[in-house]
């Protein structure tokens, strides 16, 4: 059980899929200007990403093995892909009022390389099955916690001062360089 | 080889059927307006009618928030065949979103009877005349506002367009911001 919760913290903080490992930044810039968009964004991806971690996981175990390694990238994508779609229309029947909040960032999450990201991670780290879905929801949920962070910093950030050449993207690609540097600070948390 | 088609196309074939079972079993009863609203729409996703694209706008538009005529890429048949549908008066495309090429007020000089009702309504003083003399426009100070052409009683002057050249071409504004996000 305390592996379970060391990878689930090691994920969210130390090995942060977007602050350490630089992946999914298309959607941190993307979705974050504000609160509530971010919410959805981040409540969708973890939904998707712990699925698709296990389910890739067994792909990989029980389908590809060793000698069809070679496939693993272009099955993932198939079966995020797939999820995604599955999900959307899953969603979209069963609960209306979560569609509404989550329906545009959906086909998305299709594009998000931390989505493929994580289940080559968790190939490489021979993670088992419930390490894997660990691993995966962590990964989505520190995707989640530095997705709302950063939200809240550009949501004030709008009302800064910022010198002209700075504004927009560039102040917001400084804050999250910043932001990167500051998460530095959880390495050690956990060997 | 063989084991990698075979494996392929397998994931593809189990996760085409559940789509496609998912597809039927999941099925949302929608308005049937929307659909048919969305397939007279040109599917360009532009933006222009400040929804995120067209489906939005149909679903706009079947619960009567938008008007008709927002619609740019589709045009005048698009409006037309909308309203037909909607059993609604055509109208013609919101003026707004139309790009109006930049153009000056040139005033008729034959026909100026010198009332200066023209040069008060000018709101950057780019007409020069005075009472019962013939008035004229200064084309570099003209905003191209087209405030002028209503007081003018004699109906003496237009607008004309500015051709593009080197001089006068700018990069065109990209942005369309959207209404609403969801």
């Amino acid at each position: 059980m305390q592996d379970y919760l060391l990878i689930l913290l090691g994920t969210v903080f130390v090995n942060n899929i977007v602050m350490a490992k630089m992946l999914g930044l298309c959607p941190f810039m993307g979705v974050s200007r504000k609160l509530e968009t971010s919410l959805g964004m981040g409540a969708a991806t973890t939904f998707v990403l712990t699925l698709a971690s296990g389910l890739s996981y067994l792909i990989n175990t029980y389908l590809l093995g060793t000698e069809l390694a070679y496939l693993r990238t272009l099955s993932f994508i198939v079966v995020i892909a797939g999820i995604v779609g599955f999900t959307e229309m899953f969603i979209r029947k069963t609960s209306p009022v979560l569609f509404r909040v989550l329906g545009i960032y959906l086909p998305l999450i299709t594009t998000n390389c931390a989505v493929l990201g994580i289940p080559l991670l968790n190939v490489q780290a021979q993670h088992n099955f419930v390490e894997s879905l660990f691993f995966g929801m962590g990964g989505a949920l520190g995707f989640t916690l530095v997705l709302v962070l950063f939200a809240a910093i550009r949501e004030r950030l709008e009302a800064a001062d910022v010198p002209l050449p700075f504004r927009g993207t560039s102040i917001a690609l400084v804050t999250a360089g910043l932001m990167s540097l500051a998460f530095m600070g959880f390495a050690g948390l956990i060997k | 080889m063989l084991a990698a088609i075979l494996v392929m196309s397998g994931i593809a074939l189990v996760l085409g059927g559940i789509l496609g079972w998912a597809a039927i079993r999941f099925r949302v009863e929608e308005d049937p307006l929307v659909e048919k609203i969305d397939a007279i729409l040109p599917q360009t996703q532009c933006g222009q009618c400040g929804y995120p694209g067209c489906k939005p706008y149909a679903e706009a538009i079947a619960k009567g928030e938008a008007d008709i005529n927002r619609c740019p890429p589709g045009g005048e048949d698009g409006v037309k065949r909308l309203a037909e549908l909607l059993g609604v008066e055509p109208k013609p495309l919101d003026e707004g979103l139309t790009h109006k090429p930049k153009s000056v007020a040139v005033i008729d000089e034959n026909l100026c009877i010198g009332c200066t009702l023209c040069i008060q309504a000018c709101p950057v003083d780019a007409i020069v005349g005075a009472a019962k003399q013939m008035h004229t426009v200064i084309p570099e100070l003209c905003t191209g506002c087209e405030l002028c052409v209503a007081p003018c009683p004699v109906d003496c002057i237009h607008m004309e367009v500015i051709k593009e050249d080197v001089s006068s071409w700018k990069w065109r504004y990209p942005i369309i911001s959207l209404k609403r996000a969801a």
